[in-house]
């Protein structure tokens, strides 16, 4: 296949992905979206075997690695439960950025296969392209391991901090600048080994002092690096679907960190240098008083429903530990028989990546149009009878309106407070990640619920 | 004066991150999860290098390091874009609107 008629092919592979993303701007699209997107994927690949031509013994090797990936891929896909898909995410994000510094090491050894020059003597610019596909890379991947083993809880979800922490990540951002000078004068491959172990560590440095609430934000930024990692390497093998997507994926995770930003009321520099919750934390329990909270059951909660006529769940990352999205949607199957609205307000920050709680509430075939945003359903607090606040809590903290002092200040919540009654699920009082203290729970019209979120929903639908 | 092929990729790129940023911005919410995982699933296609790099040069049956490299490279995305694909469909499948009669 001649390289212009490939060029074209990569290029209606590109659009392809841009329609893929094109699809999801509504879920009836959106089905239609990831066709396009899979059919973008088998052009690309089916092109790149035409392209080479000539099959060495390596091609049925190709096939195996592919199939052997391809198993393992759908076998996950298949097998990990939906509230698990913040790890998956991190874990998927980890693999392309391997796969870029794979790559760019496999064209830096062997520059005559990809038309780079030769070993020793590689073009400038590709030597560039591909110290930046590989330094990105190595960043993704460590990265999104530390944010991985965080989801996961096998390491800890408080930010780990030291001192001289952002000098030392100042100064290692600078030597790959100048490790990349000294590659491209020197041509020597010790340099860009050294590059690939100094952007490694970054990647593990730059995610340690960022908290666990603060995944969202993570895991939207290292989507966009990934992307940008795809693009340097699209530069290196001058590969049009390469470049378009890394530049979609790019910006794609761009916008979601801003997003979710946006939703924590915080500047994007303010979460990446992390160490949010531990110094406000020492601050505000040293005036903790203990107020009185009204201590509520099952059949309390479930005599209030019973005599509204409007409910409004909101869910947070507590429903998806507890796995309580099924039990709640049976609660909610019982009110709706008793002729009782009920809605669902998410906020943009809730759970642990951007669309957390949707996709549970999808899985527990909750309809997509019950289900509403911040903007959309805020104004609809003040009209509702109960809000059934199920594991979310800085969310609904009315701190964030009236008290300027607090570290959550400015952040959008919703405006839970203003119904009539407010039914808190909470394992116990402890604070939210912010480490502060909740209005809400010490209110006239709240009461707590103290139990595990799944357990709780499960003995109000009894009591209905 | 001959223009370097370069500025043309350069072109491509930067007009793609203006289409993803409006693109992006026309994504519901309530879909940013999959959103996520199609991106996943589509930058991916950086397997095209490493199909590359698993097949360059060699006719006898010795591979280079930078082979058995693109071997793995081959895997690692491959289970990229299996699982993400194949998660994204699973999730939007779960999207579904109100029934009317029930």
């Amino acid at each position: 296949m001649s390289a212009n008629l490939s060029a074209i092919f990569y290029l209606i592979s590109g659009v392809l992905f841009i329609l893929a993303l094109r699809g999801l701007s509504s879920p009836e699209t959106s089905r239609q979206g990831n066709f396009f997107g899979i059919l973008g994927m088998t052009i690309a690949i089916t092109v790149t075997f035409l392209s080479v031509g000539s099959f060495s013994s390596g091609l049925i090797y190709v096939l195996i690695f592919l199939l052997i990936g391809g198993l393992i891929g759908a076998f996950i896909a298949y097998k990990i439960p939906m509230t698990a898909m913040p790890e998956l995410v991190a874990g998927f994000h980890s693999l392309v950025g391997l796969s870029a510094v794979l790559v760019a090491v496999s064209a830096f050894l062997n520059p005559e296969a990809f038309n780079l020059g030769s070993q020793g003597s590689i073009k400038l610019a590709s030597l560039i392209e591909m110290s930046i596909g590989a330094a990105v890379g190595a960043i993704t991947f460590s990265g999104s391991i530390i944010a991985f083993l965080k989801l996961q809880g096998i390491m800890s979800g408080s930010p780990i901090t030291f001192r001289g922490q952002h000098l030392l990540n100042a100064l290692l951002l600078i030597s790959i600048l100048a490790l990349t000078y000294l590659l491209c004068s020197t041509q020597s491959s010790n340099f860009f080994w050294v590059l690939l172990a100094v952007s490694f560590l970054i990647g593990f440095l730059l995610i340690i002092p960022i908290g666990g609430a603060d995944m969202p934000v993570v895991i939207s930024m290292l989507n966009s690096y990934s992307g940008w990692a795809a693009a340097g390497i699209g530069f290196t093998l001058e590969n049009s679907a390469l470049i378009i997507t890394g530049a979609l994926v790019g910006s794609s995770g761009a916008i979601l960190s801003y997003i979710m930003c946006k939703g924590m009321n915080r500047s994007f520099f303010n979460v990446i240098l992390g160490g949010f919750g531990a110094s406000e934390q020492s601050s505000s329990s040293g005036d903790k008083e203990h107020r009185p909270v009204k201590n509520g059951n099952a059949e309390d909660a479930a005599f209030l429903m019973k005599n509204a006529s409007s409910v409004i769940i909101v869910p947070g990352y507590g429903m998806a530990v507890a796995q309580a999205q099924h039990a709640l949607r049976e609660m909610v199957d019982t009110l709706k028989k008793n002729d009782i609205k009920v809605t669902y307000a998410i906020h943009p920050v809730a759970g642990r990546m951007p669309g957390h709680m949707n996709v549970l509430l999808a899985e527990a075939n909750v309809p997509y149009d019950e289900v509403f945003e911040l903007e959309e359903i805020n104004n609809d607090f003040a009209n509702a009878d109960v809000a059934f606040v199920i594991g979310a809590n800085d969310v609904t903290n009315p701190a964030a309106k009236n008290d300027p002092q607090s570290p959550i200040y400015g952040m959008p919540v919703l405006d839970v407070e203003k119904c009539k009654s407010v039914l808190f699920v909470k394992r116990s009082l402890s604070p939210g990640y912010a480490g502060i203290d909740n209005d809400l729970f010490y209110k006239e019209n709240t009461l707590m619920l103290f139990a595990d979120a799944k357990k709780m929903t499960e003995d109000i639908t009894k009591n209905l | 004066m001959e223009i370097d092929p370069f500025i043309f990729r350069l072109s491509i790129f930067i007009l793609s991150i203006f289409i993803g940023y409006y693109v992006v911005w026309s994504v519901t919410p309530s879909l940013h999860t999959p959103l996520m995982s199609v991106t996943n699933a589509i930058s991916s296609v950086i397997i095209v290098g490493a199909i590359i790099a698993g097949l360059a040069g060699n006719s006898d049956n010795e591979f280079t390091t930078s082979n058995i490299l693109g071997f793995l490279a081959i895997s690692l995305a491959a289970v990229n874009i299996f699982g993400g694909f194949l998660v994204t469909q699973r999730m939007l499948q779960m999207y579904k609107k109100k029934k009317k009669d029930k």
